[in-house]
């Protein structure tokens, strides 16, 4: 296996709605930045991968016009997933693995206000049976809650905390949208949304862009201060149909961290890119994570979930840290499809 | 069940609703369309002028902030009859759709040609707008109905040939 860091991250503060710019205009100063944050000259990036998804844009290709933001000449080698760009970081990675390239771009986006977000995730359930029913992401969440509710293996005070500790920790995060001291006692007192789910157990929908620069070995070391080491990267997935799954339990990321060899070392923090707050519940269970890991120092996806960013967001803020000296070791997950379907895990560690 | 037809398809009617909202760049050529001005930007790396104004220049990845005014005319450097019929389309069958290279941009405008036959389109032959009656004029493309022969001379394919 080739050695890969991550080198560089950044971000867009998230909105609620994006009204200045286009995906192009939120992407154009995030890529200059990792680009620039990386130390490797543009043109000497090897690979450059992209996720954004054309739902969300509710435009077809629409993923073709972020390109512009690359300054594609002379023709580099590219792609673009339609997943969350954690997944276009797995697919940098791999192509680094191949030797096809030493360095590489990840980037995505999304400007999820455009359309009504809930509704349009119900894309993603079978076109026969869940489909034409309607069932929207928020209410399968909230299927998956009380399952895990009726099963006792959380609470609703639980899932408060979750929330209260996600917006109070957002508060020193200044790309967050959503942060504040919300007291537990009042989060109970609030209506359902959905029940189970408070208004305080879902993400905000935001509009944003991040970008990453990964490298191999010696040019990671000779570019970055302290490079972000991807120890290890795997993704798992579960059966499309939420029936054929416990839902209250998270195999794929059990199987998925137990492949990163995320238990080999003890971890100093872990961003779980868990919208809803019993998922991650079930994220701290499926990982096995001691109550001495810090989890979400960024706030995670319930203070900024910008959608097909949020899982690359979760890598780029662990390493983040890991550059800042922060933190030695870490763990970055990624979820795709309706109550934690598909799941990415990537162990991160500093020399 | 054994005397139930069995079920050969479904219809599962899909619809999403979404609210675009015109940003930056894009908004500003929409306002100026809707005062009949086109507006192009220059890259400042490579000078080239992309109309209609798309905030980057893909070929160097950098900001394109100078704001260039084209005419409305032009030369049409490929182009494809259309026989088939399109909703919201003004023009008789056939029509022909064009790329049109306005005076001063460096990359091809998508229009229609109408007022002539579309045996008569030819590569290199030249073009001007035809704007709708200014009363209707929005932020929209619709302002300029149709491109009709201008009736200057044809422009030689060498001046034109980086610009398919």
């Amino acid at each position: 296996m080739r050695e890969v860091a991550v080198v560089s991250f950044a971000q867009t503060p998230y909105v609620r709605r994006e009204r200045g710019r286009s995906e192009v205009e939120m992407l154009l100063p995030v890529i200059g930045q990792a680009i620039e944050r990386s130390g490797i000259p543009k043109s000497e990036i090897g690979f450059t991968c992209s996720g954004s998804s054309d739902y969300i844009a509710g435009q077809a290709f629409a993923f073709v016009s972020a390109v512009d933001a690359l300054g594609a000449w002379p023709p580099i080698s590219e792609s673009h997933v339609e997943m969350d760009g954690a997944w276009a970081l797995y697919e940098a990675w791999v192509k680094i693995q191949c030797g096809h390239a030493d360095s590489a771009l990840v980037f995505a986006f999304g400007r999820a206000s455009m359309g009504t977000l809930p509704e349009t995730l119900t894309m993603q359930l079978d076109p026969y049976t869940l489909q034409p029913l309607g069932v929207d992401a928020v209410s399968l969440a909230a299927l998956q809650a009380r399952a895990l509710l009726d099963a006792g293996l959380c609470t609703e005070r639980d899932m408060a905390e979750v929330a209260m500790r996600s917006r109070r920790d957002a508060k020193r995060n200044a790309f967050a949208q959503l942060k504040g001291d919300y007291e537990v006692a009042k989060i109970l007192s609030e209506p359902h949304l959905i029940s189970p789910l408070r208004k305080h157990d879902c993400p905000p929908i935001s509009d944003g862009a991040a970008a990453v620069v990964i490298a191999a070995g010696d040019l990671a070391r000779s570019k970055c201060r302290r490079p972000a080491w991807i120890r290890g990267i795997d993704h798992r997935i579960e059966p499309h149909q939420p029936g054929f799954r416990d839902l209250t339990v998270s195999p794929s990321t059990t199987l998925a961290a137990h492949k990163a060899g995320a238990a080999s070392a003890p971890l100093d923090l872990a961003e779980l890119h868990a919208p809803f707050t019993h998922q991650e519940l079930i994220l701290r269970r499926a990982l096995a994570l001691p109550a001495a890991v810090r989890i979400n120092p960024s706030g995670g996806p319930l203070a900024a979930n910008p959608m097909m960013a949020a899982g690359l967001v979760r890598i780029g803020e662990a390493a983040q840290r890991i550059h800042d000296r922060d933190a030695g070791r870490a763990l970055a997950h990624a979820t795709q499809g309706h109550c934690l379907q598909q799941n990415l895990v990537c162990v991160l560690e500093g020399e | 069940m054994s005397d139930a037809e069995p079920v050969k398809s479904i219809v599962t009617p899909t619809r999403l609703a979404y609210e675009y909202t015109a940003t930056g760049t894009q908004a500003r050529f929409l306002d100026e369309i809707s005062r009949g001005r086109i507006l192009g930007q220059r890259c400042p790396a490579c000078h080239k002028v992309y109309v209609p104004a798309r905030a980057v220049c893909p070929r160097c990845g950098v900001a394109t902030t100078e704001p260039v005014e084209v005419p409305g005319r032009g030369t049409v450097t490929t182009f494809c009859v259309v026989r088939v019929p399109s909703e919201n389309i003004h023009l008789k069958l056939p029509f022909v759709a064009a790329h049109i290279l306005l005076d001063g941009a460096d990359i091809p405008f998508f229009g229609l040609v109408g007022d002539c036959e579309a045996s008569e389109v030819r590569m290199g032959m030249r073009v001007e707008a035809v704007w709708a009656p200014r009363e209707t004029w929005g932020p929209t493309l619709a302002n300029i109905r149709h491109f009709r022969p201008s009736g200057e001379p044809d422009v030689a394919f060498e001046k034109f040939k980086e610009h398919l």
